[in-house]
């Protein structure tokens, strides 16, 4: 396998936050890189530092010590290279689906001629098309993320940061928007960064599983997922990766922190 | 069938709201029946005098055809002071609600102002304003400024901060969240202020047009208990009801087309 330049470099970043009771290590000398066009999600329990470690490479916080490289650039704060989909969608409820995908490119000044194709063009991959002109509490939750996936892709951001995206999704739209992500991700290249709680998720998206722990919050394992796509996931080998994943997750955590689900 | 007792109901609408009304009316009506002296004159009383009001031609006096004179003197400003409070009030909301400096320095002086009411003003903006018009332009005016102050400040205060991440990984500049984010995100809370600014405006107006004011429909209101014409003080009450109702449907309709986007308001 070729080496490729790693698009995202996390290093030795550690984050404390002031708590009541003295500091807490919301995460612990994180190492971590990311190979452009790599499929990467964070599974842990909550409390283990991934959204903290996503939103470090966001830019939303800043490391306590070390440093995040986003394509050979040093993350100094949010920038639209780096886009971000949220659980909550984040979506701006004053503007319509279309405007809400063009909010990016319109930001940056690009010319209303430009937006329009830009927007057009999005809203029909998302399949929205005849949804142009609704305002985001008219959507239903898996028509909302689309929209903010396609709001960050249509902002030409290369690295695509998501925070249990799916979370607040039903069963059925999560599969899909799961098969619909990957067929994305396969057709423009995308480097993705995954933060989920739910083991099943990682396994069917991701090229690498990293594995966290809390209690500090740290990286206790790197695992890579081989199977070929689009994945069974009633598949001996699928069910194995399961079984050896839900252990891991539990032997930290039952350890630190009984009774919460992975 | 749901879709059918919804419009049944809806159907009621209107004659459920018209009940307690023509209730009043009736009450009214009958408590006023009869001859001899009556601190209330019966609603035929009334309708009439708005009717000469409005018209002229039954009484043919002081107040005959005058409605529409009042109506305009008192509506300028309302409007004229309403806006005025809103130039001023918009700006510092904003600001207090998003600079810190701002807040520190105007937040503590409005707070202990605020518990003074408009009308324990009023002597003291007749001593400042004299007595007349423009006293009762400035105390419209402070009392529409408070209700749209305290809801633009709370409106921009109340900004939801994943609003701001969003903005900022899409490329939003620092310089650019105010009116990319910020402004939009606060109109709910600003029309909310303006409604209810330019609703206390119609109360102020009154009060402040019963002193040493010519024309305006309190001056009207004022005139009519003076001279012991009940039924004008009431004609007069009804005008600034209709009036006032009308001027906040407006606004209403206004907010439900510009917040389209908002589900508590489409």
């Amino acid at each position: 396998m070729t080496v490729l330049p790693a698009a995202i470099s996390v290093q030795s970043v550690t984050k404390r936050f002031a708590g009541p009771g003295g500091d807490v290590v919301a995460l612990q000398d994180a190492q971590l890189a990311v190979a452009t066009g790599e499929f990467v999600c964070l599974i842990g329990a909550s409390g283990c530092g991934k959204s903290t470690l996503l939103r470090i490479i966001a830019g939303f916080e800043t490391a306590t010590a070390g440093q995040v490289v986003v394509r050979g650039k040093r993350v100094e704060g949010p920038g639209p290279e780096r886009g971000m989909v949220f659980q909550d969608y984040g979506l701006f409820p004053w503007l319509s689906v279309r405007r809400n995908i063009g909010f990016g490119p319109e930001s940056r000044g690009k010319g209303r001629q430009e937006v329009a194709e830009i927007t057009s063009r999005f809203l029909d991959m998302i399949g929205l098309t005849a949804f142009a002109d609704a305002y985001p509490h008219q959507l239903s939750g898996g028509m909302k993320q689309r929209v903010a996936i396609a709001r960050v892709l249509a902002n030409d951001a290369r690295v695509v940061l998501m925070d249990e995206p799916f979370g607040a999704l039903d069963a059925m739209t999560r599969e899909r928007l799961q098969d619909e992500l990957l067929s994305l991700w396969a057709s423009t290249g995308l480097t993705v960064v995954f933060v989920t709680h739910a083991i099943e998720e990682a396994i069917f998206l991701a090229d690498r599983v990293v594995v966290m722990s809390p209690g500090p919050g740290r990286i206790v394992r790197d695992l890579r997922v081989d199977l070929p796509r689009p994945r069974d996931v009633s598949s001996p080998e699928f069910n194995a990766l399961r079984r050896d994943l839900s252990a891991l997750l539990h032997s930290h955590h039952s350890r630190l922190e009984p009774g919460v689900e992975p | 069938m749901a879709p059918n007792r919804l419009q049944r109901l809806q159907r009621l609408q209107l004659p459920l709201a018209m009940a307690l009304p023509l209730l009043a009316l009736l009450g009214w009506w009958a408590s006023t029946r009869g001859a001899g002296y009556r601190l209330i004159p019966a609603p035929g009383e009334v309708g009439l005098a708005l009717w000469d009001l409005a018209f002229g031609g039954v009484n043919d006096d002081a107040f005959s055809g005058m409605l529409l004179t009042h109506l305009v003197a008192s509506a300028s400003r309302v409007y004229g002071a309403f806006l005025l409070a809103a130039m001023v009030a918009l700006p510092l909301g904003m600001a207090i609600g998003r600079v810190w400096l701002a807040r520190a320095l105007f937040d503590p002086a409005l707070q202990v102002l605020r518990p003074v009411p408009v009308t324990a003003w009023l002597p003291l903006s007749m001593i400042v304003f004299g007595l007349g018009p423009r006293s009762a332009f400035f105390l419209v005016a402070l009392g529409a400024f408070y209700p749209i102050l305290i809801n633009t400040v709370f409106g921009v205060r109340s900004v939801e901060p994943r609003l701001f991440e969003a903005a900022a990984m899409l490329g939003t500049t620092p310089a650019a969240m105010f009116h990319r984010v910020v402004l939009p995100a606060a109109m709910p809370g600003i029309f909310t202020g303006l409604r209810l600014g330019l609703g206390l405006s119609w109360v102020v107006i009154v009060v402040g047009e019963m002193t040493g004011v010519e024309t305006g429909l309190g001056a009207m209101i004022m005139d009519g208990r003076q001279l012991s014409r009940t039924e004008i003080v009431i004609a007069g009450m009804i005008t600034i009801g209709a009036v006032g109702y009308v001027s906040d449907q407006a606004v209403t309709w206004l907010g439900r087309r510009v917040l389209r986007w908002s589900p508590q308001h489409a």
